[in-house]
């Protein structure tokens, strides 16, 4: 049986089409996937993304477990910020990659992708250690993304400026946004400026319709599924399922940043992160005929090097984009390969990730 | 719905106008377009290719996927709308003006419906 989220009753009256994703019933699109994604590169979009899974983890050892757990370092972040991380299998291979908000040095939410929610809890709690304990507390969290260069804006209709994170992945953990309870996080998952707000899953509804409201005139659309997936694509984002998996390393996906083989606690999958990694991701920009989706074969001058894990049409670019894993090798940009699109082989080339950055 | 009476349509939503002796029109239905969403990409045969009644005669990429286009008859493509290789939103805009292909000399035929028919066929799809 499919779950819903708080905002279930708002998709339907905005005409979304619902799919399953997750678990849960959400809508994939209310209008159109390419006028949703275009009102979040030059307006604003507002996605409900209540499906994401959020822990609590407390206690004296609190950090020093995350910093067990985790492939990116949590010690030496401060109150307010927030930092992403990877976590790893010991293969080297991805359990899931995450948000960590450090709400006070004894206590971080986490921000888990919601089909990983559950074999992330069982993972974390298998490193835990002493003096840390973990909560799911994933369904006291409605989620709200508000996206696009006119968030700010939006967003201080409904509350008092010094409530909005000035700087990107900092949040503020107590707000009053439209008379409602929120925790206000400068992050998203688009490419572009925008927030993510964290309420009680009662005032969801109360916080979509106000948040709609003051975004009327600011060209604001609410967005589905479909234009969450483009927009991250085009921005480059790796998605947990595609670009990440149990298979797939946080190096091999160029997270570097990520991944702190040099801090003194041991983390599982420190040891196979220090190996040569076998493959690479690039960003190919389709000049053929075609659209390269997932899982389509790539070719290198007749020789199969690798597959792809993500494609689509950019709506923002116009043109075909997907990424892909290829053995390891120097590919320059430039660099032309043939993917196997159902039989047929398209031409694409080697272009820079992400594929799309916001105008600073 | 809005699906013109003088043309019939298949199960696999495509529509079918009869032009002159043994020539057909095809195209994809309002609910077709409207399931797809977003159309971005067509991929349709050229002149002179045969199509086969049932089989797919080309494919037709929306944002979210890629379906086929079931060919509603057997015959010889005579023409290809040039027009959807720059502009395949037009499918989008007007399904029942935005033709694919047309297919003379043709043999066979699938199943069709009539508008009526077809809208009540839809009902059931949703």
């Amino acid at each position: 049986m499919e779950l819903k989220t708080p905002l279930y009753p708002r998709h339907l009256s905005a005409g979304g089409k619902m799919v399953t994703f997750a678990g849960y019933l959400l809508p994939v699109q209310y209008t159109s996937i390419i006028a949703e994604h275009q009102a979040v590169r030059t307006a604003a979009g507002l996605f409900d993304v209540s499906h994401m899974g959020e822990f609590l983890i407390e206690g004296p050892s609190a950090q020093e477990a995350l910093d067990r757990i985790l492939t990116n370092t949590v010690a030496g972040l401060a109150d307010g910020r927030i930092r992403y991380s990877p976590m790893c299998y010991p293969s080297g291979g991805t359990v899931d990659d995450l948000l960590v908000y450090r709400l006070s040095s004894q206590r971080f939410l986490l921000v888990v992708n919601a089909a990983c929610r559950e074999k992330d809890f069982q993972h974390m709690r298998e490193y835990l250690v002493d003096g840390a304990t973990l909560t799911d507390v994933s369904d006291h969290y409605a989620q709200l993304a508000l996206q696009g260069p006119a968030s700010v804006e939006i967003l201080s209709k409904l509350t008092e400026r010094q409530n909005i994170p000035s700087r990107y992945y900092s949040f503020t953990e107590k707000a009053l946004v439209a008379g409602k309870n929120c925790l206000i996080s400068r992050t998203g998952y688009t490419g572009e400026d925008g927030f993510e707000l964290y309420c009680a899953p009662e005032d969801a509804c109360h916080l979509w319709d106000a948040i709609m409201e003051a975004g009327q005139d600011f060209g604001l659309l609410p967005c589905g599924l479909g234009a969450r997936d483009t927009l991250r694509l085009e921005a480059g984002m790796p998605l947990y399922g595609h670009e990440l998996s149990s298979s797939i390393s946080p190096l091999e996906c160029g997270l570097h940043f990520a991944v702190k083989l040099d801090k003194e606690q041991d983390f599982p999958g420190k040891a196979a992160l220090l190996q040569p990694q076998k493959r690479v991701r690039v960003g190919l920009k389709v000049t053929g005929r075609g659209i390269a989706r997932e899982n389509c074969e790539v070719y290198l001058n007749g020789e199969k090097v690798g597959f792809t894990t993500s494609g689509t049409h950019a709506p923002y670019l116009g043109y075909p984009i997907a990424m892909a894993y290829l053995k390891n090798g120097d590919y320059p940009i430039g660099t032309v390969v043939e993917v196997d699109v159902r039989g047929r082989r398209v031409e694409a080339e080697i272009t820079p990730l992400p594929f799309y950055r916001k105008a600073q | 719905m809005n699906n013109p009476a003088n043309l019939s349509y298949t199960k696999s939503h495509e529509w079918l106008e009869e032009l002159d002796n043994d020539t057909v029109r095809i195209g994809l239905t309002d609910f077709a377009q409207e399931s797809l969403g977003d159309i971005v990409f067509v991929n349709l045969p050229q002149v002179g290719d045969e199509v086969v009644a049932g089989e797919s005669l080309g494919d037709v990429e929306s944002v979210k996927a890629v379906s086929d286009i079931y060919s509603p008859v057997t015959g010889v493509v005579r023409a290809v709308n040039e027009e959807l290789m720059d502009a395949p939103e037009l499918i989008n805009q007007n399904p029942y003006e935005a033709w694919l292909v047309e297919v003379e000399h043709v043999t066979e035929r699938v199943e069709t419906l009539s508008a009526e028919a077809y809208e009540l066929f839809c009902q059931g799809e949703e």
